[in-house]
């Protein structure tokens, strides 16, 4: 390794400048042959963590072996957890063929586990290269919490951003939500994994699902990557159907995995891909979510509809929202922090479906304590699906 | 240098500028004796009989008013970062070589950057009010000849009235005014609102010089500037840039985590009742401070209760409170969009006021500890609730106390500000600038939390059984140390240097800024 680097001087950053950059850094690196390590800090918080930015940097330096290099930082406030993903991606950038990795201490509010049936009412996308916005976003209590690799990173900040989500789902705090990340299209959607899989993710979602083929390969991944480092959390998928022929194929993706916890609906490349304008009504995809709907209930999984994209009007989110629960959707994409109270009010239960949900769980526990095989309210049979979605109902208005 | 540790645990000095001071004492505990200021007596038989006080230009004005070397001159800030009046006033000055003016501005904006030349050439020798932005690091940086003198907008009337500060000459920036000098803020290209922030120095000042670009017929009405207090009416082409006076487009923040806590402002002035018939709050501009009111608007019309009077800050969501009948009144310190000032020029109950009526402690009576909740920022809060506005954790003097101070005196005061900014912790164990003892403020309330003085049993008792995120000061700051690093470090700061002193409502010295070393 010495050697190698020693044939090598070239310079590589990573990170953001300028006026505008707020908890983010930009980190320049020149790995050379001799002359020891020299640093330059410039940060906006140097009083208060000037010393702290240049031990996690001495630290850095040390793991990878690094003992002669020019390292100049231009920080903007950027948290730990950020300084050390903008660092050790401008070093990949040099020394791709290291393999180490620098990882920060696990924090313990970050272990929660996930069950396949939890409440996925709303799940909010943070940008995977945007540090800023990570540590308040689970203030807004979000079910999910998507680290998003694809569509919202420019395609030549991908690297980049796997640290940064790769050190986010170790250092920061999402609060309850469930820890979602966006893999990018298969095949680089695979090398993501490698970044997530074994930071305690919950749920990882496949864009632009076409086949079950494609839920299969990502699924053996995760498997293989599970053995390696012998992960027991469960991991669940999401598969993401965005164009035409995902619809046609719809049931195949919902039962390709036993894994598969919800199936969802990308309306902004549906409706590109079958040459329509998206509008806030959506009778263009009205055919489209109502099969992914039929497919994640046939396959037994939830099924959760599309981002609203219009985030500034709260009211056509709510109406849009309301036809989304109205056809059988159990949850929605969030763009912005605001929709998240009104997605949660939306699938809130009614007063009336609660007294009769109330009506039905007390009947099914009264029959289990008499020991009866059979439960009726009234004169009617109730089934088991009749127990659990009333159960799902006080849950959703927080009765049970 | 001399220095006495106050009642607050402060050192400040007993002296500066080769004025003496007396040191904080305590809230209410200091209640000077002897009598106010008094301007001298003038005669009308040394004015134009027609009442044409006009001059041909601002430098005359100041020649006719006998500006010399050492003189205190005064300037309001109504114009905001707009204003090139006290620009074009210290380029005169300048041009005539005086030397060593005390600047006694209401306060200060990024647009006077331009004076900080005349600070170094010994034109200005220091400023009383806000140094803000430049001006303020150049204040931290020890560059200043004279110590600034931070008062809140109440204690700048305060130290008029009492003699503290006598200002010589007072220029006065007026979008309207006649011949006679009778001036309002609310007519011409560069209406601003209000000109409360300039009544104490028309009515002290040895001499008084409206400047204008809105020259109108006698009488100009309303003469929120009384013209018989007008020694010199000077016209000019502009007072400054319009967009920057009144910028027009001041929005609510679009900042989810800042609307966040606007939303846990509303929920926690419902729970503890204070929104109810008659009640008041106030209201200031820009970030959480505006965020909040569409929230108490929505839980007002719920509720179908009515506020008796609001308090700005006033802006276009002030003006819809009041015309949609959901406050009988605004009452208005400064305005800050154009909707305000049509407001105040058009609706009667929509009154301007001046730090007298809204602030001066040493007055028979003080409104804002009628108001009933009051919400305001901080750049810190110690574990104490004591806050500081002026300087930030890097020790740098960046900020005015502009009527801060003063709206500590409301019924409920609440410090609506985020956690941390980037990687800065607001919650500090101890303020670097102590500007409000932590007696006065009640509530602290973040995007992690909501943190009741303990003093507030009552408010405590009150939100037991909401679902409010009420945590401790220092719960909200331990969580923002792991975010952040760890323990910030403190600035290295020269204590033997002081750059500035912060006045309390009363006069008294509360705390001292130092000169910053790193």
């Amino acid at each position: 390794m010495r050697k190698k680097m020693n044939s090598i001087s070239k310079i590589a950053s990573a990170g953001k400048r300028g006026d505008k950059v707020r908890s983010d850094c930009f980190i320049q690196m020149e790995l050379k042959k001799r002359g020891g390590l020299k640093s330059s800090i410039i940060s906006k918080v140097n009083v208060m963590y000037g010393e702290t930015i240049n031990d996690l940097l001495l630290e850095m330096c040390d793991h990878f072996g690094i003992e002669n290099a020019e390292i100049f930082i231009e920080d903007y406030g950027a948290l730990p957890f950020t300084i050390a993903a903008r660092f050790e991606s401008a070093y990949k950038k040099l020394m791709s063929q290291d393999t180490r990795e620098f990882l920060l201490p696990f924090s313990k509010s970050n272990k929660q586990s996930t069950t396949k049936d939890r409440l996925r009412r709303s799940r909010l996308y943070l940008p995977g290269n945007e540090p800023k916005f990570y540590p308040n976003a689970g203030l807004h209590k979000p079910d999910g919490m998507i680290l998003d690799l694809e569509d919202s990173v420019h395609p030549s900040e991908k690297e980049n951003a796997r640290y940064l989500v790769r050190n986010a789902l170790r250092s920061v705090n999402f609060y309850k939500a469930e820890r979602m990340v966006r893999i990018n299209q298969l095949p680089m959607g695979l090398i993501d994994l490698r970044f997530v899989v074994p930071h305690h993710v919950n749920v990882i979602l496949i864009p632009k699902v076409e086949s079950a083929e494609t839920v299969k390969i990502v699924d053996e991944e995760i498997q293989k990557i599970r053995d390696a480092y012998k992960i027991k959390y469960p991991i669940y998928l999401m598969p993401i159907i965005e164009s035409a022929l995902g619809i046609i194929n719809a049931y195949e993706i919902a039962s390709a995995s036993h894994n598969i916890c919800a199936l969802t609906i990308g309306l902004e490349d549906y409706t590109a891909d079958i040459g329509v304008e998206r509008t806030n009504e959506g009778i263009e995809s009205l055919f489209a979510r109502c099969q992914v709907i039929n497919a994640a209930k046939a396959a037994g999984v939830q099924a959760i509809d599309s981002v609203f994209s219009d985030f500034e009007n709260l009211d056509a989110l709510r109406l849009n929202t309301l036809q989304a629960k109205s056809i059988g959707f159990e949850g929605k994409g969030c763009i912005h922090p605001r929709q998240i109270n009104v997605v949660h009010e939306v699938f809130a239960s009614t007063q009336s479906e609660i007294e009769k949900a109330l009506k039905i769980v007390d009947a099914f526990e009264t029959a289990n304590k008499q020991g009866l095989g059979v439960v009726a309210l009234g004169n009617k049979m109730i089934d088991a699906p009749v127990v659990k979605r009333a159960l799902r109902i006080l849950e959703l208005s927080n009765k049970k | 240098m001399k220095f006495i540790k106050n009642t607050a645990n402060r050192l400040v000095p007993l002296q500066v500028n080769g004025q003496k001071l007396t040191p904080f004492k305590g809230v209410g505990n200091y209640i000077p004796k002897g009598k106010t200021a008094s301007a001298k007596i003038s005669s009308c038989t040394n004015f134009d009989p027609g009442g044409n006080k006009l001059v041909k230009s601002l430098k005359d004005a100041l020649i006719k008013a006998g500006i010399k070397d050492g003189m205190t001159i005064s300037t309001h800030h109504h114009l905001r970062n707009g204003d090139i009046v006290t620009n074009l006033l210290f380029d005169i000055i300048k041009g005539m070589g005086i030397k060593n003016i005390r600047w006694f501005p209401s306060a200060s904006f990024p647009c006077h950057s331009h004076l900080i030349k005349y600070l170094e050439d010994g034109t200005i020798h220091h400023i009383e009010g806000s140094m803000n932005g430049p001006l303020g690091k150049f204040t931290s940086l020890g560059k200043m000849k004279g110590v600034g003198v931070l008062r809140s907008h109440g204690g700048r009337y305060q130290a008029i009235q009492d003699g503290d500060v006598h200002i010589d000459i007072a220029v006065i920036a007026a979008p309207s005014s006649d011949h006679f000098g009778n001036a309002n803020g609310v007519n011409g290209k560069s209406a601003c609102g209000g000109l409360g922030f300039a009544l104490a120095d028309s009515e002290y000042a040895d001499k008084v010089i409206v400047v204008t670009d809105n020259l109108v017929p006698f009488p100009c009405v309303p003469w929120q500037i009384q013209g018989n207090n007008v020694d010199y009416v000077v016209q000019v082409d502009s007072l400054g840039d319009s967009s920057k006076i009144v910028s027009g487009t001041t929005e609510i923040t679009k900042s989810p985590d800042r609307i966040l806590i606007a939303e846990y402002i509303a929920e926690f002035m419902e729970a503890v009742g204070i929104i109810k018939d008659g009640f008041s709050f106030q209201a200031g501009a820009g970030g959480t401070s505006l965020a909040f009111i569409p929230f108490i608007k929505e839980k007002m019309k719920a509720k179908n209760v009515k506020a008796s009077f609001v308090r700005g800050g006033s802006s276009k969501y002030l003006v819809e409170l009041l015309e949609e009948g959901l406050t009988n009144y605004i009452l208005d310190g400064q305005t800050f969009d154009l909707d305000g000032v049509r407001s105040m020029r058009d609706n009667p109950n929509h009154v301007m006021t001046s730090p007298f009526t809204s602030y001066n402690y040493h007055g028979k009576g003080n409104f804002a500890s009628i108001i009933d909740a009051a919400i305001l920022g901080a750049t810190e809060v110690d574990l104490n609730f004591n806050a500081n506005v002026v300087t930030h954790s890097d020790g740098y003097l960046l900020h005015g106390i502009g009527g801060w101070q003063n709206c500590l005196f409301s019924k409920c005061t609440i410090l609506a500000i985020p956690s941390f900014r980037d990687r800065i912790p607001v919650i500090v164990d101890n303020v670097t600038t102590l500007c409000g003892p932590g007696e006065l403020i009640d509530v602290v309330i973040t995007e992690r939390g909501i943190a009741i003085n303990p003093r507030r049993k009552d408010l405590i008792s009150a939100v037991n059984n909401s679902s409010l995120p009420i945590r401790t000061l220092k719960e909200i700051q331990q969580e923002v140390y792991e975010i952040c690093g760890g323990v910030p470090m403190k600035p290295i700061l020269d204590k033997k240097s002081v750059v500035a002193i912060v006045k309390w409502v009363d006069g008294t010295v509360l705390d001292s800024i130092y000169k910053v070393l790193g």
